[in-house]
């Protein structure tokens, strides 16, 4: 079979792998609307305006309102759009897997995320390892737990705080720290800047950092998960302090989502996570480029 | 002007005053962090190798690149004299400039000429160019060594490895991509 071919075979195994683990856990599977009147805004993530609305650049606004009406465990698997990224592991039209639960924090969705890579892994017959790129790689063992911090001080050779001060943050991540983390394990980076994390809570113990964490598998960042901020006032500051640095930066602001803001302050303890369902299948198929994993890549429609 | 958005391989641009060719690209976006663009790039003068990341915004020179059809002409020391049949002008090149190319320049032979400003910069050869052979072992008949080629050098000071049945004074033809033996020119 051709390898795209095989690899969209996998996907489709993946997708209902991903829906056993979650309907055996007592999830329900939702849909919520992928054109919405506003995203929450971020720095760097320009959405795609469709009419007098937005198509969603995650499911986060929607699914974090039903937390607040009190659905206590959801995941949902829908199409999301960021302008203007194309690369090798993006592009603009993409899936993402995202659940949440309520009376939880980012630890639960750590031991979720070591849970899900087993069980996709043995559903696809990985569950005895995998090469990724040359590298093997075993989905089914203990994630190396390292904060941001550390990663800063031990791969890139200089103080976290020190690299969000000069904007050489972001670099240092791609240049230094990424490569380091395409070991044998998958990789849990945790404790990131507080500035670095517009919907997540503060950490109680440390207010330089946020309870927000990546897992990396391979060096391929497959997930985004945090505890959630559900202070309507602080998460109304942080918008508007976003949407200041857009202009800054020359990025028109975005509308911001006031019913979310409206309803936020009746959304228990909770924590969620967004997880890119292609990476995830470029790292089974052994994939360099997300090209190899999706039925159409935009430059072929 | 070209913007980040314009990076791709092969993409030629001017940094520093000299002219670069990408050599490999990618985008990347690091947790909800800014888009930033990695890339390799040679100096398409002296083959030096940069690492040079971008963020959204950057722009660049682009490299204003000129190639002219030329003559080989001559060479004298270590320089190698071109020259536009058109209009006559002259163009020098150093031995190290050129690089493998010089092992296929014969006089008269025609190439493309790359030129950054007023500089001439490299060569882009035919892909086969017909050289003689000046010394090669003769081929002893009945060698049962199993050896299938031998060294053979041609009129340009060019070592490569041939046929066993290629003899001296044989004009063979050799593919300039690779630098091996094609085929030997009958007649």
């Amino acid at each position: 079979m051709p390898y795209r071919k095989k690899n969209l075979f996998l996907r489709a195994t993946v997708l209902q792998s991903i829906r056993n683990f979650f309907s055996l856990r007592g999830f329900l599977e939702v849909e919520t609307p992928l054109r919405i009147p506003a995203n929450a805004p971020e720095e760097f993530i320009d959405p795609l305006a469709s009419e007098n609305m937005f198509l969603q650049t995650s499911p986060e606004i929607c699914m974090k309102r039903l937390l607040c009406r009190g659905y206590e465990r959801i995941f949902q698997l829908s199409h999301c759009w960021r302008s203007d990224e194309r690369g090798r592991r993006h592009v603009p039209e993409f899936t993402m897997l995202e659940w949440y639960r309520s009376n939880s924090d980012y630890r639960d969705l750590m031991q979720d995320c070591q849970d899900l890579l087993k069980w996709v892994a043995e559903a696809c017959g990985a569950g005895n390892g995998i090469i990724y790129q040359g590298q093997s790689i075993d989905l089914c063992a203990s994630a190396d737990r390292i904060t941001v911090s550390q990663a800063f001080l031990h791969y890139g050779g200089i103080d976290m705080q020190a690299a969000v001060a000069d904007a050489s943050f972001d670099e240092i991540m791609v240049t230094r720290i990424e490569p380091a983390l395409a070991g044998n394990v998958p990789v849990i980076l945790m404790d990131y800047p507080a500035e670095m994390a517009a919907l997540a809570r503060i950490k109680p113990e440390d207010a330089r950092v946020a309870e927000r964490f990546e897992l990396y598998v391979g060096g391929l960042e497959l997930a985004n998960g945090f505890s959630e901020l559900n202070d309507p006032r602080e998460q109304l500051s942080r918008f508007v302090e976003t949407n200041k640095k857009r202009q800054q930066a020359g990025s028109p602001a975005l509308p911001l989502p006031s019913p979310f803001l409206e309803e936020l302050s009746a959304m228990p303890p909770s924590a969620g996570i967004a997880l890119g369902v292609d990476r995830l299948v470029m790292l089974l198929a052994d994939a360099e480029r997300i090209d190899d994993v999706v039925a159409f890549t935009p430059e072929e429609l | 002007m070209y913007s980040v958005a314009d990076l791709k391989k092969g993409l030629k641009l001017t940094l520093d005053g000299d002219p670069y060719v990408v050599i490999a690209f990618d985008f990347t976006k690091p947790g909800k962090g800014q888009a930033l663009y990695r890339t390799k790039m040679r100096n398409m003068i002296n083959g030096t190798i940069l690492d040079r990341t971008y963020r959204s915004g950057e722009t660049f020179e682009p490299a204003s690149l000129d190639e002219r059809e030329m003559e080989f002409l001559y060479k004298e020391g270590t320089h190698y004299t071109f020259m536009d049949q058109q209009t006559y002008e002259q163009v020098l090149m150093e031995e190290e400039t050129l690089g493998d190319a010089r092992n296929f320049l014969l006089e008269n032979l025609k190439v493309d000429v790359l030129i950054f400003g007023e500089k001439a910069i490299g060569v882009t050869l035919p892909n086969f160019v017909n050289l003689r052979v000046t010394q090669t072992e003769p081929w002893a008949k009945g060698d049962t060594s199993g050896n299938d080629s031998k060294p053979a050098t041609v009129e340009t000071g060019y070592v490569l490895r041939v046929p066993p049945f290629i003899e001296e004074g044989e004009l063979i033809t050799i593919d300039t991509r690779t630098g091996d033996y094609s085929t030997r020119v009958k007649g």
